[in-house]
């Protein structure tokens, strides 16, 4: 390992440590995720004023933003992780990059699912093929091809490194999402969120939206944590600490 | 408060069809997705414990065919005095 690595992170990748580390977080990152989550649902569809164009069918974007956001961060952790695994074979890097992919396709998925819902009364239509939805679309499809991919071969961790190099090629896409709304002329409204500027959002409807996001941002560190936990286990099962924790497991 | 009531709330002004589904969606997913972990872990576990039991009958069963445990046939040969 290079000399610039600190050595506590050196340590944390360590499949053992990594293991007790995750069991130690997940709890926490799950009991806030939950906490966040009922303040910021009850922010939402009860304390947040019905807007004044589109009634109360806007409420949909306290969960269509966050879940749009955390696909495409979720799938630049997996583009890092895969990096890091191809060029360090750190087994921790493929099983990060791996126990992402499910989650980021969930969130995908969730996006797609609720703009639709949120498309129908607004715009008149399901689906369209505008840029900002279809680019999504490749998004939940480049989630699927890694996860794909990466059950194909026999050997798992040559599946993770065939898999982490499509998540690299794919990232490409992340930009494009991100950009659609502007580089091309869309259907889907723009950013309403401005991380350097004003956000075009009232103070009451801006919290709930925030307060979520960082929800779905905590129950992605806890899935991921018990994700990476069980994989772990299923990786390292001819292992000693594995055996150990697989015997004390049967006792009770 | 911006609802006059319960009825009012679900109502959602007349979008109750596309809100409601909307966060049924967004919270089946992630339960589903937080239990798949627990169901995978069960399994894993559970074919690691069978592989230890099938180790520990082999060794079992190669003590009782060949009693005393006889040194491995690479082994140095025990130094003399």
């Amino acid at each position: 390992m290079t000399h610039w690595i600190p050595l506590w992170l050196h340590r944390l990748s360590s499949p053992p440590t990594f293991y007790r580390f995750a069991g130690a977080v997940w709890p926490w990152a799950m009991g806030l995720a939950l906490l966040t989550g009922i303040i910021g649902l009850y922010g939402a569809l009860v304390l947040a004023p019905p807007d004044y164009q589109q009634s109360d069918a806007y409420r949909i974007i306290f969960i269509h933003v966050p879940s749009a956001w955390m696909s495409m961060f979720i799938y630049a952790v997996m583009g890092v992780a895969s990096f890091v695994a191809l060029v360090w074979r750190i087994k921790l890097a493929e099983v990060v990059a791996m126990q992402s992919a499910p989650i980021g396709a969930a969130f995908t998925f969730i996006t797609l699912v609720t703009g639709s819902l949120w498309g129908k009364p607004m715009w008149g239509t399901w689906w369209t093929w505008d840029a900002r939805l279809t680019s999504e679309l490749v998004l939940l499809f480049l989630y699927l091809g890694v996860i794909g991919l990466y059950h194909a071969f026999e050997d798992r961790r040559q599946g993770a490194r065939a898999a982490g190099f499509l998540a690299i090629i794919g990232i490409i896409n992340v930009p494009i999402v991100h950009f659609s709304v502007n580089w091309w002329n869309t259907l889907h409204q723009g950013s309403t969120i401005n991380v350097f500027g004003a956000s075009k959002i009232a103070a009451d409807m801006l919290w709930p939206l925030l307060v979520l996001t960082l929800a779905t941002k905590l129950y992605y560190i806890a899935s991921l944590c018990r994700r990476a936990r069980t994989d772990l286990l299923a990786l390292e099962g001819s292992k000693d600490w594995v055996r150990t924790l697989a015997a004390r497991e049967a006792a009770p | 408060m911006n609802f006059t009531g319960l009825h009012d709330f679900l109502a959602m002004g007349g979008y109750a069809a596309y809100v409601w589904p909307a966060y049924a969606v967004f919270l089946a997913v992630l339960i589903a997705d937080s239990l798949a972990p627990t169901v995978r872990r069960r399994q894993v576990l559970r074919d690691l414990r069978a592989q230890l039991a099938r180790q520990a009958a082999r060794h079992a069963r190669k003590g009782a065919t060949i009693p005393g445990s006889a040194p491995h046939p690479s082994a140095p040969p025990p130094r003399s005095a």
